[in-house]
Order: structure tokens, then C-alpha cells, then sequence
């Protein structure tokens, strides 16, 4: 379902941790908002499924930013599982979530989503993957104002970045099973930038025979996935485009509560999160969804190779979500964070 | 009532360029809509397709119409010459793209259980298709996206105008400036400053990741969207594709001097082309959007309720409506419901 198949590199590196010592270690980031709350439910969960995970909890401030602690703790750990962090108030500032991924050059953003079984939505046939480009494009940061009242951004596309994005997503369809890959691209009218992309997406696939592979332009993949979403699997997209595009297929899905991801770094490294923010208007109310996150934590075990302990949760949860009896108020249920965290528990057995 | 000019002369000239893929299906199917109509307007025919240059001729024409219906022109992925459909828009300053989406009586949608009706009113000249691009060092390209205030004004005042003359109660600006802080950050900012001239007009703004998100989940919250170009050309696709698909959204393309009229979702569908098979809806919504900027209202009328009496009957629809006539059919059926009530 939230297939995360570890790849060969990565399940090694895991393999490594695992022998080593009794239980995985990993960095834990609760972050803002409603995050320790979900945070909690996520480590309550893991340990009723005995899922044999050590939790590194560090802190962030915000007023500080990314801290040395935290830099340490991945690059020991090499894999983290992350809540929701505010963004400074004030223009000028880096996000926190933009200052990680660069700190570990998490290339690839990964974000499945499934109609899950038994929960109403518009949609009950979508099942695709979205991978993003997370270091260039739109998201340069390069801008200015040459003259007043002119403002210019730069978008950057490389071959190198493109390649390196366009080759995890052929991995990620082998490991996962998927038997297509789309490329979306605004290259009929960025014809050197998309272009270069979409030049370097079709030579890429050629080195993935038994993968399909198929281009889209990016107005018209928005439009096929409200339409006919089930004609659509993997998709590898520039930043901007993966940004919307995500968002677009959570929406189909009924929205970020269920929706996790994978941030994908050089040599292993990967940071999992839940795509919502810290729903400050919920905050400390004990209402919050913690499934997105508890998502994400499924999707880290299974880049760990622990796939039994993830498809045990995964089916827990997926049955609670679907009988409907103790979901939380965002999904049309009326329980809150502790009982559902209870409900999937239950489920465990 | 859109914005401009109107004339009174008596039997108006209107350039048409049937363009390429389904282009030359979808524009006859308006021409023979027209003239059971009687619609009082003479064609000047303009064929480029193949890729054929604009011609000097072709943009004089426009200029002296001032109002041209359009198919799509094909336009080169990775190669080959810039839009020209951008050329088009571009030589006559055309910078103001609107596009409604609202759902028919007869279709059936996944969405179809709230009232969607929003206007996408599109930035037409600038921002991501400045098509200033060069490659810096071997596998390294750049892209410029220019925001300028002066065409954000331009196109955020149209907005507001368009929503005061047409009844219309909010105005949603689409952006990214938590990103791109300087240029959507100017547009956003623009669009504040022209909402103070409208007290009466709600305006609010919405990131354009969350707001595709929200469209497909609540789309009834939309009224006008005012949005940069490439958001623009998203979230119309969207829009359409809520109401039934790519064949069922008109267009419209607004300037000083002239006005070109097409389809919503602008696609050639090479796929489908010379089938009989397409959904010509939407260019016939935008050639009766065209009659009215003519101040021929009332052909305007006769043109957009014989299309959607016919629709919500049901029985002559194409397969993408959820039938199987063909586009020949349900053009036959239009033309039909036209001359039973012209008798
Ligand atoms: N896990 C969750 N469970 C329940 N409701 C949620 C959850 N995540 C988000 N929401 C709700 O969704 C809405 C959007 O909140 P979210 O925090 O994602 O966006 P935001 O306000 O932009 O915050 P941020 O600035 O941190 O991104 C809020 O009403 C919030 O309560
Ligand atoms: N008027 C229409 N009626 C029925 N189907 C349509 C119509 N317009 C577009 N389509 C369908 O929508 C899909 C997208 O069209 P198309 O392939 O032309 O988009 P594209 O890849 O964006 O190309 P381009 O931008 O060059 O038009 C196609 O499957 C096409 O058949
Ligand atoms: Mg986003
Ligand atoms: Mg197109």
C-alpha cells in the first residue's frame, strides 16, 4: 500500500545499524504545533507493534534555526522522522524544513498517495507516487528587482540534479513494483529548462526497460489527475511542479491528514514527514491527526527493511481508518488523538 | 459584459484562425452554429496551422476585427519556435485571460454535488513564459520569470472589474510568494493594493499548492481567481477538468485593442484530432462570450441556451460528456434546437 521498498544502497546501510546493535536508532523531531502530540501517538504505536526502533529525540527552536544537535543526530543516524515546523515569522528567513534538506542535500521528495479503503472520498481509484526534484528549479532562491517595479526569479534546472532525481524514480518503480513512470514538464513553452529535464528524464529511462515511461505536460497532468486519476502511477517532476502536484493528489485523497512522504538525501540519508503544518488552531487539544505521520513512520521502516513491522502497522491502521469507528474529527469521525492512537493498537493483536 | 468596446456597425468582420489538431472541428462547428443562428458577422479565415508563421495580415486583421475566434496552435516540446499562441496574445497585447468554469445540467462530475462556478482571470504576457532562457554551462539552465507591477495592476484591476460587472462577491490572488518572495511577492502586494479600490469585492489570496488542493476538495469556495501566468494556466486545467473535461471551459483573451476568443483548456488533442469526436462546448461558450462583447446579445442567448438545452437533454452528447455522438451530431443537434425556436 504505502510501498517504500527499501533500495539495495539504503536496505544495506540499515542492515548495518540493525546487526550492530539490538534496535535501529533514529532521530525523532517532534517539532510544533500539534507535532509532539503526534509525535507521541507515532512512538506509542511503534512500541505496542514492537517495532524495534530507538528514538533520538532532539528539539527544534525556532528562533535559533537547524542546530548543531540536530545536524549530528542524522548525520549519525542517517534516517529521522520529522513533524511539522513553523517557519519564522518575518520575511528574509529560510524555512527550517528548506534549511534540512539542504544541510543534507535531500534531493528526492517522495510523496504517495492511496484512496484508502473504506474512507468516502470523490475519488476511490488513486494510488500514485510523487517525485519531486527538491534542490533546484523555482526554489533557487536567486531574485531581484532590477529596476523598480520589475522583479525577476531564476530558475535553475540541471542535468546533474535531474538525473540524480529521474534515476531514484526508476529505482523507486523497480523496488516498489509500479509499472510506469510519468514525466511532467512545461517544456513546450521552457524549452531549454523543462527541456533539459525532460531530455535527461527520457535518457534515464532508457537504462529501465521493464519500466514504462511517458511524458506529460504539467496543465494537462493536473487535468488527467481530477479526471481519471487511475491512469496515473510514478510521476518525476521539477520542484515547483512537484510542490503542486502533490498537493493536488492529497486533495483527491481527502487532504493532508493522510498524506506522508520521504525526503531522500546522497548516501542513504532520509528524513520522513507528515506534509500537513502545525495546525496552531488545534495545537494541545488532543484532536490532531497523527496519521500522516504514523504514514511516514511506515514508510521509514520500510526503508530500514523492517517491512513486517510496517505492513502490520499499516494494516492496522488502514482498518481502523476504514471501519470508521474512532477516526478524528478532520476525517468526519469524532475521536480524538488518544483514542484512535488506541483504536489502531487494538488492532495490532 | 467584459470590458472594451463595443461598435455598432452593421454586419461585423471576425477573424478566425481554425489552428491546428481538433482546431479545424471545433471552429466549423461554431461557423455552422452561427449561421443557423443568422448571426450577423462575416469570417476572415486565417490557416496556419503546421506551424505556419503569423503573418502581417493575419495581426492587421485582428486589429481592424478587434475580435478573432481561435483554435490551438500546436507548439514544439524541447524544440522549435516559441508559442504562438503567446506570439498572438502577445503582438496585440492581450493580457487579460478569462476563463469560467461552471458546471452543465446534464454532465455528470465527480464534484457534481456542489455548485462550482469560478472565473480564472490569468496574467497573459509575462511572468514564467518570458521565454528568456540560456544555458549557463553545459547542463546547467536557466529560466527568467519577470512579475512586473505595472502588468500585476493591469491584470489585478481586471479582476476587480470584472467581478463588480458581472455580480461577482470575491477575488482570490493565487501565488507562491513564501517562495518566490520578490516576484509573487509583487503580485501579491499589487493585488492588495488594487483590493482597497473595491471595498464591495472580498479579496483574500491562497498559496497555489494548497489551492489546487482546495479546488478539488472545495471548490465551491472559489469566485475570481486572479493569478500569474503559469498558476493561471493550472489552475484552469483544474477548473475545467471539475466541470466534466477540457472540451466543456471557454476562453476569452482580453487587451485594449482587440479580443481573441478559444478554448478554456487550450489543447490541440492530437490524439482525437480529425475523429469526429471532440467536444466542441467550450469554443461555442466563448463564440457566444464573443457575440456579447459584440453587443449582439441576442444571438449571444440563442447560441449558449440551445448548447445547453441540448446538453442537459442528454441524448446527443460526445463520448468525453458521457455519450457517443459525434461532434458533427451534436453540432446537428444545436443547430436543430436553434431553428425549432427561430420558427
Ligand atoms: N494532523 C492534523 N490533524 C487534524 N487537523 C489538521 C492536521 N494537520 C492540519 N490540520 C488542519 O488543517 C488546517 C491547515 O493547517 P496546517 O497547519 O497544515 O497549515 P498552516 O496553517 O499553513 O500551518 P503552517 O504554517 O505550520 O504550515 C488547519 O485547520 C489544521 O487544524
Ligand atoms: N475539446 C476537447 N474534447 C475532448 N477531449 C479533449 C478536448 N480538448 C482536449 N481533449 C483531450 O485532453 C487531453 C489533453 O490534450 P493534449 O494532448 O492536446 O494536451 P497537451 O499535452 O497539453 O498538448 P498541447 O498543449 O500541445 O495541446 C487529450 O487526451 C485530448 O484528447
Ligand atoms: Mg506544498
Ligand atoms: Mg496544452
Amino acid at each position: 500500500m504505502f510501498s517504500f521498498n527499501s533500495l539495495n544502497r539504503f536496505a544495506k546501510v540499515a542492515n548495518r545499524y540493525y546487526s550492530s546493535q539490538n534496535n535501529i536508532t533514529v532521530t525523532l523531531i517532534p517539532g510544533d504545533g500539534i507535532g509532539p502530540e503526534i509525535a507521541d501517538s507515532v512512538k506509542k504505536i511503534f512500541s505496542a507493534a514492537k517495532a524495534p526502533i530507538s528514538w533520538e529525540t532532539v528539539n527544534v527552536d525556532a528562533k535559533t534555526g537547524v542546530s548543531t544537535e540536530i545536524i549530528d543526530s542524522i548525520r549519525k543516524n542517517k534516517v529521522g522522522l520529522k513533524g511539522p515546523l513553523g517557519t519564522p515569522i518575518g520575511t528574509g528567513h529560510q524555512s527550517l524544513n528548506l534549511a534540512l534538506r539542504k544541510a543534507f542535500n535531500l534531493y528526492a521528495n517522495v510523496r504517495p498517495c492511496l484512496s484508502i479503503p473504506g474512507f468516502k472520498t470523490r475519488y476511490d481509484d488513486v494510488n500514485t507516487v510523487v517525485i519531486r526534484e527538491n534542490t533546484e528549479g523555482e526554489y533557487s532562491g536567486i531574485e531581484n528587482m532590477p529596476v523598480k517595479g520589475v522583479a525577476q526569479s531564476i530558475k535553475i534546472i540541471t542535468k546533474e540534479a535531474s538525473a540524480r532525481v529521474a534515476n531514484y524514480a526508476f529505482q523507486y518503480a523497480m523496488a516498489n513494483g509500479r509499472k510506469k513512470v510519468t514525466c511532467v514538464h512545461k517544456a513546450n513553452i521552457m524549452k531549454q529548462s523543462d527541456g533539459l529535464f525532460v531530455t535527461t528524464c527520457r535518457e534515464v529511462s532508457t537504462r529501465y526497460p521493464s519500466i514504462k515511461y511517458e511524458e506529460m505536460v504539467v496543465d494537462n497532468n493536473c487535468m488527467q489527475l481530477v479526471l481519471n486519476p487511475g491512469k496515473l502511477d510514478v510521476m518525476v517532476l521539477p520542484n515547483l511542479y512537484g510542490d503542486i502536484v502533490s498537493d493536488l493528489c492529497a486533495g483527491l485523497i481527502g487532504g493532508l491528514g493522510l498524506t506522508p512522504s520521504g525526503n531522500i538525501g546522497e548516501n542513504g540519508t532520509a528524513i520522513f514527514e507528515a506534509v500537513h503544518g502545525t495546525a496552531p488552531d488545534i495545537a494541545g487539544q488532543g484532536k490532531a491527526n497523527p496519521t500522516a505521520l504514523l504514514l511516514s513512520g511506515i514508510m521509514m521502516l520500510r526503508h530500514l527493511g523492517l517491512n513486517s513491522h510496517a505492513d502490520k502497522i499499516e494494516k492496522a491502521v488502514l482498518t481502523t481508518i476504514s471501519e470508521g469507528k474512532s477516526i478524528t474529527k478532520d476525517l468526519g469521525g469524532n475521536s480524538g488523538t488518544a483514542e484512535y492512537t488506541d483504536a489502531v493498537i487494538a488492532k495490532l493483536q | 459584459t467584459y470590458l472594451g468596446y463595443t461598435s455598432g456597425v452593421e454586419k461585423r468582420k471576425v477573424t478566425c484562425i481554425p489552428g491546428d489538431g481538433i482546431g479545424p472541428e471545433i471552429t466549423s462547428s461554431v461557423m455552422g452554429v452561427f449561421q443557423a443562428a443568422k448571426v450577423p458577422i462575416e469570417w476572415e479565415i486565417f490557416d496556419i496551422s503546421g506551424g505556419k508563421s503569423i503573418s502581417q495580415e493575419l495581426i492587421a486583421s485582428i486589429s481592424r476585427n478587434k475580435v478573432a475566434l481561435k483554435g490551438p496552435l500546436y507548439t514544439e516540446v524541447l524544440k522549435g519556435d516559441q508559442s504562438r499562441n503567446m506570439e498572438i496574445r502577445k503582438a496585440l497585447d492581450l493580457y487579460a485571460h478569462v476563463i469560467p468554469c461552471k458546471q452543465f445540467k446534464g454532465i455528470t462530475t465527480r464534484h457534481q454535488n456542489v455548485p462550482v462556478d469560478l472565473v480564472v482571470i490569468r496574467e497573459n504576457t509575462q511572468g514564467e513564459y518570458s521565454g528568456l532562457e540560456q544555458t549557463l554551462v553545459p547542463g546547467v539552465v536557466q529560466s527568467l520569470k519577470i512579475i512586473t507591477k505595472e502588468a500585476s495592476t493591469r491584470i489585478a484591476r481586471y479582476a476587480f472589474e470584472y467581478a463588480k460587472n458581472n455580480g461577482r462577491k470575491k477575488v482570490t490572488a493565487i501565488h507562491k510568494a513564501n517562495i518566490q518572495k520578490m516576484t509573487d511577492g509583487l503580485f501579491l502586494e499589487t493585488c492588495k493594493q488594487v483590493a482597497l479600490e473595491y471595498p464591495e469585492i472580498a479579496f483574500d489570496h491562497m498559496i497555489i499548492d494548497n489551492c489546487c488542493m482546495q479546488l478539488v476538495m472545495k471548490p465551491e469556495q472559489f469566485d475570481v481567481m486572479v493569478t500569474p501566468n503559469l498558476y493561471g494556466n493550472l489552475v484552469t486545467n483544474v477548473g475545467a477538468a471539475l466541470i466534466g473535461g477540457p472540451g466543456l471551459a471557454p476562453g476569452a483573451n482580453i487587451g485594449e485593442r482587440a479580443a481573441i476568443f478559444e478554448m478554456g483548456a487550450h489543447h490541440v488533442a492530437a490524439d482525437i484530432a480529425g475523429m469526429d469526436k471532440v467536444n466542441p462546448t467550450g469554443l461555442l461558450l466563448a463564440s457566444s462570450m464573443m457575440l456579447k462583447h459584440l453587443n449582439l446579445d441576442e444571438y449571444a442567448d440563442k447560441v449558449e441556451k440551445a448548447v445547453k438545452t441540448v446538453i442537459s437533454s442528454g441524448k446527443y452528447l460526445t463520448s468525453d460528456m458521457g455519450g457517443n455522438a459525434s461532434t458533427k451530431e451534436f453540432t446537428r443537434a444545436i443547430i436543430e434546437e436553434i431553428e425549432k425556436n427561430q420558427q
